[in-house]
């Protein structure tokens, strides 16, 4: 049967297969096929949350549209490991983005947001367009990775995107919002960032000391609230 | 108590790691030799995972505040306990006011130094390894220095027993673990992810350069330079989890090994992955030293492991046993 018979199932209805592979013998990752979008994301996470309950799962630890099994020991039979997360897969309903709401009050521009000047010249927006678009927009933490309480965030709008330097700033403050290509975030340690400080939010990401430490976590939504405006 | 006398830079209160707190973003630090550290451990009668000292900095000093056993494990040095020399993978017992000075390795890049009872330090999310670049863990989440005091916790039961002896080191007492006469040190590695997107000329070079720890190896991760490796075509990674030992390739060509320190996650090609078993052997490799990797299938990764666990099996059976005597 050819596939332009009115009979035939859609091309795109086959539903492709997450990818598989190891990283050492205590470590598997997931990757889901297709574009980077919520609906991915939210079968990530129910993935996630399956497996971390699964014995010899030290850590399923949630990244962009993909998720990373650590195991406590290297698992007996890697092949039907496999298998049953891919039949797991097909099978979930994916989690919506039910997480709580964080607010984040931003100071926008001004000594922190040093960058905010170039992305306005980036975009051919005024600056205060960048801000109010920024500030009206509706995240979604996808994964909390790469540093101690930074998400990964999900909805920038694509009229601010705006690349990563090639030069990173040497010290940026932890709080500072930012946006790296089409992605935001606020940096939740002082370090050497590369991506486009637009402003400062006097919010403590993370706290070991907090029985949650991390403020953000994946399925969480953001907005932020313009608090003050230094141009 | 102990207190550092002397601490040039980097030197920390490490454990076997702080594990499942990866999901918010905390790596997991931990001892870059966990063999030596376990080693130290199980030659007190400490639990494996007592915090200790990472010293890859040197000299290094400390004066014991009170009569403490201790275990100096880890790169093959030259140390004095109260002016005596010690050998290294030996365990003893200090008496208050001896002072213990610890010289440059001959060989091997970090020396660890347990104590028994462990450093009492808080555990910070399950473990008192420190997190430098978050600042929390070991002592205030920082290097030691000069002036630092450690509180040590209590010593095993046992403790009040015979001491002043030592074990053969990992490198010596597993076959082919140690370095061969040539200095290269032979990784064994899985292939990853991104194995198949490199041309057989990239993969073939993979396997036959010695790569060099460039001066800029910490306990982020091992720099290598060498040569250089391309795709054909630039692919975009998404954030993903990472493990150390995993061997990236970023669009420079120069492959990177993550470490303890190594972030959570990373978005660069994966070549490989350093098999678990060697895992504690790269973390002894200085920077400017060689390395070569070998390509090893699962299961024989895996096996690679009996022999590491076993040697500690061994070590702290007979510790046990000749505190005893």
């Amino acid at each position: 049967m050819s596939i332009n018979q009115p009979s035939a199932p859609l091309v795109g209805a086959i539903e492709k297969s997450p990818k598989i592979s190891l990283i050492g013998t205590l470590a598997m990752l997931v990757e889901a096929p297709g574009e980077f979008d919520l609906i991915q994301q939210g079968r990530i996470w129910a993935l996630a949350d399956a497996a971390s309950s699964w014995p010899n799962v030290q850590e399923a630890v949630i990244g962009v549209t993909n998720v990373m099994l650590v195991f406590e020991q290297p698992p007996a039979d890697i092949g039907m490991l496999g298998a049953s997360i891919v039949e797991l897969w097909h099978r979930l309903p994916g989690r919506k983005a039910d997480g709580k709401v964080i607010e984040i009050p931003v100071i926008y521009g001004g000594e922190l947001g040093f960058d905010l000047p170039a992305v306005a010249k980036h975009t051919g927006l005024p600056a205060r367009e960048v801000i109010r678009i920024h500030s009206e927009g509706d995240y979604t933490v996808c994964a909390v990775a790469s540093s101690p309480g930074f998400g990964y965030l999900h909805g920038l709008d694509p009229r601010i995107h705006m690349p990563r330097k090639s030069v990173p700033s040497l010290n940026m403050r932890a709080g500072s919002v930012t946006i790296g290509g089409m992605q935001t975030g606020v940096a939740a340690l002082s370090s050497p960032n590369g991506w486009n400080a637009i402003g400062w939010a006097s919010v403590a990401m993370f706290d070991p000391q907090r029985e949650q430490p991390s403020l953000m976590l994946p399925g969480d939504r953001v907005r932020f609230r313009i608090d003050r405006i230094e141009l | 108590m102990i207190e550092i006398l002397a601490s040039p830079a980097f030197n920390t209160i490490q454990d076997l790691g702080r594990h499942g707190a990866r999901g918010i973003g905390v790596s997991t630090s931990g001892a870059m030799d966990p063999v030596a550290l376990a080693a130290g451990n199980a030659l007190l009668g400490n639990e494996d995972d007592a915090a200790g000292i990472e010293i890859q900095t040197f000299p290094f000093r400390l004066r014991f505040q009170e009569d403490t056993t201790f275990a100096l494990t880890g790169a093959d040095h030259v140390s004095t306990l109260a002016g005596l020399s010690m050998r290294p993978w030996w365990c003893k017992r200090a008496r208050a006011g001896d002072i213990l000075a610890i010289g440059t390795p001959r060989r091997g890049a970090r020396v660890y130094a347990t104590f028994g009872g462990g450093l009492d330090v808080p555990r910070v999310l399950g473990s008192r390894s420190t997190h430098l670049r978050a600042g929390f863990g070991g002592l205030e989440g920082r290097s030691l220095q000069t002036g630092d005091v450690i509180p040590v916790g209590k010593p095993p039961r046992e403790a009040a027993r015979r001491f002043d002896f030592g074990a053969a080191p990992p490198d010596v007492a597993i076959p082919g673990a140690g370095p061969r006469d040539d200095g290269v040190l032979r990784i064994r590695v899985m292939r990853a992810g991104e194995y198949d997107l490199f041309s057989e000329a990239m993969q073939a070079r993979f396997w036959s350069t010695a790569w060099k720890a460039s001066a800029r190896s910490d306990r982020g991760g091992y720099r290598l330079t060498g040569d250089k490796l391309t795709l054909d075509a630039p692919i975009e990674m998404r954030s993903h989890g990472v493990v150390a030992g995993v061997v990236q390739v970023p669009p420079a060509g120069e492959p990177i090994i993550q470490m303890s320190d190594a972030n959570t996650a990373g978005g660069y090609p994966k070549m490989a992955a350093v098999i678990q078993a060697d895992l504690w052997r790269l973390g002894q490799a200085a920077p400017g030293s060689f390395i070569t990797f070998r390509d090893v299938s699962y299961q024989d990764a895996v096996a690679a492991m009996a022999p590491v666990n076993d040697y500690l099996a061994s070590l702290r059976a007979a510790a046990d046993l000749y505190r005893q005597l």
